[in-house]
């Protein structure tokens, strides 16, 4: 609600890639309506170009991210709830306004999404637990095995569920210590942007995360065929997509997670989305005799 | 712009005249300069036209290690990776030269044998050409005779800044003289690339007068920086030396190339240069024999840049050597 005589300031959507605010080097955009089919604002039209320079900031991060201690990147994520709770009332306009819903849902809405942050914090130092071994071997040698990052994931964020989709999928990456390009939802990428602003005012290192908003038929292919991108979730992918997706991935055997039915966000997550982007490191160190 | 009726051992027989005629040269509009090179900068090069620009950045490169950690095995891998930069693709050209300190010189040598790829070396005092000049000289003769293709010298910046302009030409002739073989050996002279080090000359009115300065003494090729001091090669800067080859050509008749070190590392600058090339001094200096670009990270860019091309994917760092 603007007073009478100010300017309103309007909010320009962007992308979010190495921790900056970049507009598509396309310079293209789209128009984002609400599920009533209003129009709500222009969200930038990311190019292939972006989701390259998405990857390169990625990779740039990762070393960084995945060397930071398990309890350090717990307590990041945990800050992204903070900064989330002090947008709680933002976010649930963009949620009811993308979603059709009524203001108290999609609070609801948000808080399940900054429930589930906490909730993936705390597994940062506890997967290691489940995911590594002390291996029983023939052989005078101690052999552990423990999970690492795979490195760069390209993720294709779910179209329904702007928010809490959104976060349910970003906060396993992450958690483990790798890297992200996410292409927000098509159809309601506004809580994504809104997103990109939290997470660039909560410790989290720039590259980390990378928000694309745009068509994913357009830069999906480009993902999944990059010889750099180490991983592909193909949650918000359709069928044919995902398909010619999985295919251009096993040129270099990037891991692929592709869930099967549609996923029920308000559901318990469970460890699977957790353990989709590990690589188990085995390590046989001899024992002094 | 009218023929040069001084010859240049003239001009340099003081200090005063050689002041006389290097302040005499048309100043640079700085503004004008830099927003020319932005300019050309924003020129778009795509598909076949990219593919050639690509190609001949790769043969233009002096694929280039100046660490203090330099060991042997470093020095023959980069060798190898001069002759075949790409392993998998036999269509990818090799580059113009490797550029190492003068005692690795020998290893460069005996790895690329027959070749034909070059061997450059940095000489006298690299980087910062702060010694005397016995020792300059002895360090060029040494690199000489491991069998250095090119001798790339450095300036003495102090003397330039100070205005005693005839110290660093009578310092490049003395080098110059030192690049020549023994007529036993039978082999040619090494060439000279001049290093004007930009990054410390501060306008772009002295990276114009240095130019002239080492063209007049007898250069080969003028070359921006070591890659040790920041800015190194810089748009602007090297079409003012782009500038002055094509002007030096018009008004004497000799040809001298230009190469741009340090800081390029993208196949993006690379393009951007070859296109200031084209526009500056002309096409006649899109060869490896009169341009090169000094760089190390950059080749493996541009292989990068290259393999998307041939394969449609983009490419990945993984699958090009780290060195």
């Amino acid at each position: 609600m603007t007073e009478p005589g100010r300017l309103t300031v309007r909010k320009t959507y962007k992308l979010y890639i190495g921790g900056a605010f970049p507009r598509s080097e396309s310079g293209r955009s789209y128009p984002v309506t609400s599920s009533k089919g209003d129009f709500l604002a222009n969200a930038a039209l990311a190019s292939r170009k972006d989701a390259r320079d998405a990857v390169i900031a990625a990779r740039k991060a990762f070393p960084g991210w995945s060397g930071a201690t398990a309890y350090n990147r717990g307590q990041i994520l945990y800050r992204i709830a903070e900064m989330l709770e002090g947008r709680r009332a933002q976010f649930a306009d963009e949620v009811a306004a993308a979603d059709g819903v009524s203001a108290r849902k999609a609070g609801e809405l948000v808080d399940a999404a900054v429930d589930r942050l906490v909730w993936y914090a705390g597994w940062s130092d506890k997967i290691g637990a489940i995911r590594g071994s002390a291996n029983p071997v023939a052989g005078p040698y101690l052999n552990l095995s423990t999970a690492e990052p795979v490195g760069v994931v390209a993720v294709a964020a779910p179209p329904e569920g702007p928010l809490l989709g959104l976060i349910s999928v970003i906060a396993p990456v992450i958690v483990t210590g790798n890297t992200c390009v996410v292409v927000a939802s098509e159809r309601a990428p506004l809580p994504a942007v809104t997103l990109a602003e939290a997470l660039a005012t909560s410790d989290l290192p720039g590259g980390v995360v990378n928000l694309l908003t745009g068509r994913l038929g357009e830069l999906a292919p480009w993902l999944a065929s990059h010889m750099d991108v180490n991983a592909l979730d193909l949650t918000g992918c359709p069928d044919d997509l995902a398909l010619s997706c999985e295919q251009a991935a096993a040129e270099n055997l990037k891991r692929v997670f592709r869930p099967s039915g549609k996923p029920d966000w308000l559901a318990d997550p469970g460890t699977a989305r957790l353990t989709a982007f590990l690589e188990t490191k085995t390590v046989w160190h001899p024992i002094g005799v | 712009m009218s023929t040069l009726t001084t010859s240049p051992a003239e001009i340099a027989s003081s200090n005063a005249s050689l002041r006389a005629f290097l302040h005499g040269l048309p100043g640079v509009d700085r503004v004008g300069a830099d927003q020319r090179a932005a300019m050309l900068g924003t020129r778009s090069i795509k598909t076949t036209a990219k593919a050639q620009a690509i190609d001949l950045a790769i043969s233009m490169v002096d694929l280039t290690t100046l660490e203090g950690a330099d060991t042997p095995g470093k020095v023959r891998a980069l060798c190898a990776k001069a002759v075949r930069p790409d392993p998998g693709d036999p269509s990818v050209p090799k580059v113009a030269a490797v550029c190492v300190y003068p005692d690795l010189v020998e290893r460069a040598v005996d790895a690329l044998a027959g070749s034909g790829v070059k061997v450059a070396s940095v000489a006298t005092a690299f980087p910062s050409g702060r010694s005397f000049l016995d020792v300059k000289v002895a360090d060029t003769r040494q690199a000489v005779q491991a069998g250095a293709d090119e001798i790339d010298m450095v300036i003495d910046r102090g003397a330039f800044l100070a205005g005693d302009y005839r110290k660093v030409y009578d310092e490049i002739v003395a080098i110059r003289q030192a690049c020549a073989r023994d007529a036993a050996s039978g082999g040619e002279d090494a060439h000279l690339k001049v290093i004007l080090e930009t990054g410390e000359l501060a306008t772009y009115d002295n990276v114009r007068r240095a130019s002239w300065l080492a063209m007049l003494a007898g250069a080969d090729f003028i070359k921006t920086s070591t890659g040790k001091v920041s800015p190194a090669a810089t748009l602007p800067v090297t079409m003012v030396m782009l500038e002055a080859v094509r002007d030096f050509r018009d008004r004497t008749g000799r040809v001298v190339g230009v190469k741009p070190a340090g800081g390029i590392r993208t196949t993006k600058d690379a393009i951007k240069h070859l296109v200031l090339v084209n526009e500056t001094a002309g096409d006649d200096w899109l060869t490896p024999s009169l341009f090169r670009l000094g760089a190390s990270s950059l080749l493996n860019d541009l292989l990068m840049q290259r393999q998307k091309m041939t394969t449609g994917r983009y490419a990945g760092p993984d699958y090009f050597t780290l060195d």
